[in-house]
């Protein structure tokens, strides 16, 4: 391959490449991952309930999500679910599919966040008059929050990824723009490797926010 | 002052008081027949138990014998089997009886009546010092956050954490941590305050400090019920001692002559243990 052509190439697809990640693989992520979250804490919450029909209903989803590939969790939603008479449309499907699955493994997390604030914040919240939703919202969950920040974010970060896997589902984002200028050229190795490249870039970014999002819930902890 | 007005408005700035001068006889706190079980584990038989307005009651008695878990009865933190507890004064005066299964309602008013500070502190990490203390009566009382400050202020001054107020707890030494705990606890304006071991999980050096506060708040006549193993510290500063083994008060008397003359052998024991620990 001559140099400059590869050179050239490079530049010229790092556009639609990085406007395929600002239009399609950095929203997808962070919609799915909002919308993953609620989801998560609602689970989380029902799984640590009393009620055996709300932890039982939690624990299924869970395992269900966990146990079955992401891949076959998008199909399902945009090639299955038309034949029973559900047609959505790509962007949409791969935000269901996204925060579906970033529900079930954020769940845990988060759960595993709640179970890890002692017994004594819950008691000396409600030695104060707090009810369990008041001492839940303003003593329980900000402790948690910051012991759940470095695995939460390994969650968005293996998000940020998988959203390549919306390109098999139609969805127009940075693998796919890159895909298609892949098959265009026929320089294989050089956009894949510059499609990794933008990944790479993207989450460097992430991990820079999450080290400031520590040093910040760090504050009222010995270090 | 009126038992439905305790705090005065007049001096400035203003701090929670004790819910009355101890020359009445009035009883604060009566509890009667106090069951509690864990599972097979009978924690507490029968307890009985009245402290008077202004007085100071220390619970001893070994480890396992269930003073813990009757003083976590008063705030319910644990909810007993049954049994009744009669507590507060005035307007404020509530009584439950667990035979008949309480309501929430009822659980979150003799839990306003009370404040508790606690062996391991539990003080709020993510919070102040000075938010560790507004918290419960700008948050649940809703009180007004000016009046709120101004006092807890006041409160934390008076114990010389002033200026402390914003910093963390992880900061402070376990003995201000304590403190702090206490504020927080005397900032909720409770009619009775209760310890639970307050001094354990100090290094002895720091155990005067606390205890000294502790001291003052009963010179002030707070009404208090402390659960301790300090005895030397029980004898100045409570009024009565109740000795508890088994689930059960088995003696309870003037602190001087319980812990002087205990009547009972298993007391006699267990003071003699604690005052000859070699």
């Amino acid at each position: 391959m001559d140099q400059q052509t590869a050179a050239e190439l490079f530049w010229s697809s790092l556009g639609p490449i990085a406007l395929g990640a600002l239009r399609g693989t950095i929203p997808l992520a962070l919609v799915s991952f909002a919308v993953g979250l609620v989801l998560a804490l609602l689970l989380a919450l029902m799984r640590l309930s009393k009620r055996w029909w709300l932890s039982g209903v939690a624990r299924g989803y869970i395992s269900v999500v966990r146990g079955t590939p992401l891949l076959v969790q998008l199909f399902v939603i945009f090639y299955g679910l038309p034949s029973i008479g559900v047609l959505i449309d790509p962007w949409p499907s791969a935000v269901v599919a996204f925060s579906v699955n970033v529900g079930g493994y954020a769940a845990e997390v988060i759960r595993a966040a709640i179970l890890s604030v002692p017994r004594g914040q819950w008691e000396a919240a409600y030695m104060i008059g707090m009810s369990h939703r008041l001492a839940l919202r303003r003593i329980i969950l900000p402790q948690a929050a910051r012991v759940s920040v470095p695995p939460l974010s390994n969650t968005f970060i293996s998000l940020v990824k998988d959203t390549s896997l919306a390109s098999l589902i139609l969805v127009t984002e940075l693998f796919r723009e890159a895909q298609q200028v892949a098959a265009f050229s026929q320089q294989f190795m050089l956009l894949y490797l510059e499609a990794a490249l933008v990944y790479w870039v993207i989450c460097l970014g992430l991990s820079a926010v999450q080290g400031a999002l520590e040093t910040r819930l760090d504050r009222y902890v010995a270090h | 002052m009126s038992p439905t007005e305790p705090f005065p408005t007049d001096d400035v700035p203003s701090l929670p008081v004790p819910a009355g001068p101890s020359d009445t006889d009035e009883v604060l706190l009566s509890v009667r027949g106090l069951r509690k079980s864990f599972g097979d584990n009978e924690v507490l038989r029968s307890v009985d138990l009245t402290v008077g307005r202004g007085r100071v009651l220390a619970l001893i008695g070994p480890s396992g014998s269930g003073k813990t878990t009757a003083l976590r009865c008063l705030n319910g933190l644990e909810v007993p089997d049954g049994g009744t507890i009669a507590l507060g004064s005035g307007d404020r005066h509530v009584a439950l009886d667990f035979a008949a299964r309480p309501s929430r309602r009822q659980l979150a008013a003799l839990r306003d009546r009370s404040a508790m500070v606690f062996q391991h502190y539990n003080l709020f990490p993510h919070k102040t010092v000075l938010e560790n203390v507004t918290e419960g009566p700008r948050v649940v009382q809703r009180r007004p956050a000016g009046e709120v400050r101004t006092e807890a202020l006041a409160l934390l001054e008076r114990v010389g954490l002033a200026d402390k107020r914003d910093v963390y707890p992880f900061q402070l030494s376990g003995g201000q941590q304590q403190r702090v705990g206490i504020v927080r606890a005397l900032a909720l304006r409770p009619q009775l305050l209760l310890f639970d071991e307050p001094t354990s999980a100090l290094d002895p050096e720091l155990v005067g400090d606390v205890l000294g506060l502790i001291r003052e708040l009963a010179v002030e006549g707070w009404t208090m019920v402390i659960v301790t193993h300090e005895l030397q510290f029980a004898r100045e500063v409570a009024h009565e001692v109740a000795f508890v083994d088994g689930g059960r008060i088995v003696e309870h008397g003037e602190a001087g002559r319980v812990l002087r003359e205990p009547q009972h052998e298993r007391t006699r024991q267990f003071v003699h243990r604690l005052l000859h620990p070699f």
